[in-house]
């Protein structure tokens, strides 16, 4: 019987991985790699950094050149959406009707933006970022005098933030909740970001939620916010989270609860069926179901997923790591620090160097890192190998955390 | 432009020419040199572009900064006194000829 081989639906990060670990592990199957943009999977990190900034060329790096796929025997069809599997004839359809049967099939669909449901939400100035087509575009508009309002203070919305004030533009932060990076972040270390994005001239809303945007002559002239405050802007970002794509995977009755669920080999409640990345949900690490939205988390994810499709299973149980570029500001943070119980400072924070550790019931569970970044990777290598830390080593800049990591 | 020269993890060897605004991570994702990962696509994040400085015009490298150092204490395969991180090598013609070891592995 010949192998229908594998069909991976989602070309970025966490597609990738699984493509090319699959074939790397030895499976000699046919791999197809279907993804909606009609670019070949490439670098997201700078869309809201240095390619916004304007400081990169007209595109972003490839993750792979041409040739890789070509080598690889891993065929790119780009410009295609999915809308259906059929999961007893091993078959996806696409929106143009193409059948492409599988044996093993990859759900890599990502998220995309939270969309904002307030009126006039689609006027011409509103953008979001996600996207090498949203970049270019929100690029574009981001003239020097430009007047900015940011909806979310997440990573997204900061980095926009960030970027836009450094073009000089005048930029305001509106935020739902009461701090910033509520989700992402502990207090103490979103409060030193709050600091830094004022002291640079950011105006910070929290506990302001977006009532409606202005139409100012047919595009943007405003935000009003629910208290009647009205923010003039000529642009406004909407950077509220994202929604992972489980729905392609929940009409096919794979399970999903906030993403599709599966187990550390990155397989879902249909064996024939594996997911990773933005989509997903696991439970390793804290032991619950978790949804991480990372390149870590992809490509680490995809990697387990294509090693067990490769009959080669190698279960995902990475140190969850991520990093934020804001003024200067490298944030480099490694483990989850929700759910501690005690913070630890190491450096100075007026300098702008230092770290925060986190412990619950005295075991390290994470460190956020700024400008540090030899301790981030320490600390990365002391979770890997759950080296036990006291409290006390953490604070002594004195203690050598790179000797505590034990030599492979 | 200069030409790279990257030797790779199985012996074989791969002779690229950068394009202006390369570095040596770019140039080897662009050419498809394999064994360099890059996963934080340039940021200083990830560690897994990690190259063994061999030959060539090493002296007209610019030293590396101490975020490139702490980084490497990060990187896979062995760290070496001739370590370095290939986004942090931007090319000029002043680097044409550089040999690059590409190690066992990056992650």
């Amino acid at each position: 019987m010949s192998d229908a081989g594998v069909v991976i639906v989602g070309a970025s990060y966490a597609g990738l991985q699984m493509a090319s670990t699959a074939r790397a592990l030895g499976y000699q199957g046919p791999i197809r790699l279907i993804g909606e943009e009609s670019m070949a999977p490439y670098q997201r990190p700078p869309l809201s950094k240095q390619f916004l900034a304007g400081g990169m060329a007209a595109s972003v790096l490839p993750l792979k050149s041409e040739d890789f796929y070509t080598q690889q025997g891993i065929e790119l069809l780009p410009d295609a959406r999915v809308v259906s599997i059929d999961r007893d004839r091993r078959v996806v359809e696409t929106a143009r009707g193409e059948r492409i049967p599988y044996r093993w099939l990859g759900l890599a669909t990502g998220a995309r933006p939270r969309p904002l449901h307030v009126p006039d939400v689609d006027l011409d100035g509103v953008y979001e970022l996600r996207t090498l087509e949203h970049a270019r575009a929100l690029r574009a508009a981001l003239r020097p005098d430009a007047v900015v309002v940011v909806i979310g203070g997440g990573f997204i919305g900061l980095e926009a933030a960030a970027t836009a004030r450094g073009l000089g533009c005048r930029v305001t932060v509106v935020e739902a909740g009461d701090r910033l990076l509520a989700r992402a972040l502990s207090p103490r270390m979103a409060s030193y970001l709050e600091a830094r994005h004022r002291a640079e001239g950011i105006d910070i809303r929290l506990s302001s939620t977006a009532e409606r945007i202005d139409n100012r002559g047919g595009r943007v002239g405003g935000v009003t916010l629910r208290d009647g405050t009205t923010l003039e802007a000529d642009l406004v970002v909407v950077g509220i989270g994202v929604l992972p794509n489980s729905e392609l995977a929940e009409r096919a009755g794979i399970r999903c609860a906030n993403g599709i669920l599966v187990d550390r080999n990155g397989q879902s409640s249909d064996p024939s069926v594996f997911a990773a990345g933005d989509c997903a949900c696991h439970a390793q690490w804290t032991g619950g179901p978790l949804r991480l939205e990372s390149v870590q988390n992809a490509n680490d994810q995809g990697r387990a997923a294509g090693a067990a499709i490769a009959g080669q299973p190698k279960p995902y149980g990475a140190v969850p790591w991520f990093w934020s570029d804001q003024f200067g500001i490298k944030l480099q943070m490694a483990g989850l620090s929700a759910g501690h119980d005690q913070v630890v400072m190491r450096g100075e924070m007026e300098e702008g160097r230092f770290s925060l550790f986190y412990f619950r019931q005295g075991v390290l569970i994470a460190a956020d890192s700024v400008n540090r970044a030899g301790e981030h990777m320490a600390v990365r290598r002391l979770l890997a190998a759950a080296v036990p830390l006291r409290p006390e080593q953490a604070a002594d800049a004195q203690a050598d955390l790179k000797a505590l990591v034990p030599r492979a | 432009m200069p030409t790279i020269i990257y030797l790779l993890a199985d012996g074989s060897r791969r002779d690229v020419a950068a394009e202006a605004g390369d570095t040596v991570m770019s140039a080897a994702i662009r050419n498809n040199v394999p064994g360099i990962e890059a996963e934080c696509g340039g940021c200083l994040s990830c560690a897994t572009c990690h190259v063994y400085i061999q030959d060539g015009p090493v002296e007209q490298l610019a030293q590396r900064s101490e975020d490139e150092d702490d980084m490497l204490e990060g990187v896979a395969a062995e760290r070496r006194p001739e370590s370095r991180l290939g986004c942090q090598i931007e090319l000029s013609a002043a680097l044409d000829g550089l040999v690059v070891q590409v190690p066992e592995t990056q992650v």
